[in-house]
């Protein structure tokens, strides 16, 4: 019995990589965020759901560095990141995915890998020898492309894959830089049911290896995927727990009006 | 030439030509790695100002960068002001006499190659790519942790120091330097030959000069309004054919050059 009580304890108080206190933002008299508390445990995978306009992606936004918040902290890893630029967070270990697919279209799907994993290596003021020849950026690329399903359509730019390869592509570069934690943007954005089923089974197999907070629409995925769950509505937290704590919040359902809940 | 090392097409272009090196040293090799020399350190200094702007801020600003030197060169009354100054003789260079009009264009012609040599090399290199990542996805880049400004910043160097030793040769060849090299017109010059040639490609603008040349030469001698057509043709190139010659002869693929 004690024994189950220290386990639930050692649960709860497990490491936190990100936290965000009391975050707010508004665009004039809209308030995207609102007083947001909001905890990502090492290695969960950790879905952020609401209704449309909740403020989902704006939160992420502010987490990944491309927003600056009003008010309020973001801590990861113990550090206070709050005015931490982007493309510095990116070398901290937080990486991010959009819900609009954002690639490079003229490059091909190694390309764009290579170019994210060149990135996370530094090393980008070499002028002389051809980075398309360059193994330590070409091999992990290829191996990142294998595991997201991407192998066969590596030499096609990016502009040329099917949406749902494009997506897939999101993902690889936003893992390319071995991140401790990793912000998806509504991975299965536009999929049809077979795609998002794709992409769940494929997110599965990169939850062992990373912190995740991802933003879905998709509640099959959520459902399945994540550890814990955390609601917005109005830019505001309204409730954070397991799949079946959240499944039975009354709040949450009146706020998506018992609808789409599984 | 000016528009090649900077990805962006036209940033390289207020820094034309930098005639200023020649007036003040003697002849010699000192002074095409001078210009360059100094066509770079121009270039980082207003570029560290033009690029934190971007679009038609970026153009307008290095559009008054260069107005300012323009009027800085025509006030200077010492090196010739408005007038210009004249060249007494060309560079020497031992063992090749660039006073003989061939060997001269030879020179050029061995500069320009091996320009194109070391900008290609540049091109595919992780620099490279970094360059034609922020010109296709600029957010993207510093989502997955490029300081992009830096690698911009750096391009624009090179692209100066490329402008300097451009502008060195045609002093050379003009043996005349004035500050209308400096002027706006110029600049436009420029712009329009790396349109008419490819924006972004490596070697359009080659092309693009070539072909505004020649096509100045062939119409002016139908009309002196020769420059109707002209623009009519540049506006048909900017509409249809956004990669220029390059991209006709090189055929429509999807490069990123």
């Amino acid at each position: 019995m004690g024994c189950w009580l220290g386990f639930g304890l050692a649960m709860a108080e497990a490491r936190a990589l990100l936290e965000v206190r009391n975050l707010h933002k508004r665009y004039g008299a809209v308030v995207a965020t609102r007083d947001l508390n909001l905890t990502v445990r090492s290695g969960e995978f950790h879905a952020l759901i609401g209704p449309n306009g909740a403020g989902k992606t704006t939160a992420l936004a502010q987490l990944a560095g491309e927003l600056r918040p009003d008010s309020g902290h973001i801590h990861f890893n113990g550090r206070d990141i709050t005015r931490v630029a982007i493309q510095r967070r990116v070398h901290l270990g937080i990486a991010r995915s959009y819900q609009i697919t954002s690639v490079f279209p003229h490059f091909t799907a190694e390309d764009n890998v290579a170019l994210a994993i060149q990135a996370a290596q530094g090393h980008s003021f070499r002028l002389w020898r051809s980075a398309r020849r360059d193994d330590r950026l070409r091999q992990p690329a290829r191996e990142l492309l294998s595991r997201l399903g991407l192998y066969e359509q590596r030499n096609e730019p990016a502009a040329y894959l099917a949406h749902g390869e494009q997506r897939q592509l999101e993902v690889a570069m936003a893992l390319a830089s071995r991140p401790w934690l990793l912000l998806l943007d509504e991975p299965t954005a536009g999929l049809g049911a077979g795609g998002t089923r794709r992409m769940a089974k494929l997110l599965e197999g990169v939850k062992a290896e990373v912190t995740v907070l991802m933003v879905e629409h998709d509640m099959d995925a959520v459902f399945a995927l994540a550890d814990r769950i955390s609601v917005l509505v109005y830019g505001e937290c309204v409730a954070t727990g397991t799949p079946d704590q959240i499944r039975a919040n009354a709040q949450v359902r009146r706020a998506y009006l018992g609808d789409q809940m599984p | 030439m000016v528009g090649i090392l900077a990805f962006h097409g036209y940033q390289g272009e207020a820094l034309l030509s930098w005639p200023l090196t020649i007036v003040g040293t003697e002849s010699g090799l000192v002074v095409l790695p001078l210009a360059a020399l100094v066509g770079a350190l121009l270039a980082a200094l207003f570029g560290a100002i033009c690029l934190r702007t971007s679009g038609i801020h970026f153009i307008m600003i290095t559009l008054a960068f260069a107005q300012m030197l323009f009027f800085l060169l025509v006030s200077l009354e010492r090196y010739g002001g408005e007038d210009g100054l004249t060249l007494w003789e060309r560079s020497v260079v031992p063992g090749i006499d660039l006073n003989d009009p061939l060997i001269f264009y030879y020179f050029c012609l061995a500069i320009l190659l091996l320009f194109l040599w070391l900008a290609q090399r540049v091109v595919a290199s992780r620099f490279g790519m970094v360059l034609r990542g922020c010109r296709q996805n600029e957010r993207r880049m510093r989502a997955l942790g490029y300081a992009t400004y830096r690698y911009r910043l750096a391009a624009f160097t090179l692209a100066g120091a490329g402008a300097g030793l451009a502008g060195a040769l045609i002093a050379n060849q003009t043996e005349f330097v004035s500050p209308s090299l400096l002027h706006w017109t110029r600049s436009g010059e420029i712009l329009a030959m790396v349109i008419l040639g490819g924006l972004g490609t490596l070697y359009g603008p080659v092309f693009g000069a070539a072909a505004l040349l020649l096509l100045e030469d062939q119409l002016s001698s139908y009309s002196e309004h020769w420059m109707i057509p002209l623009g009519l043709l540049l506006v048909g190139v900017a509409l249809y054919a956004r990669r220029g010659l390059y991209g006709l002869l090189a055929g429509l693929r999807a490069g990123d050059g």
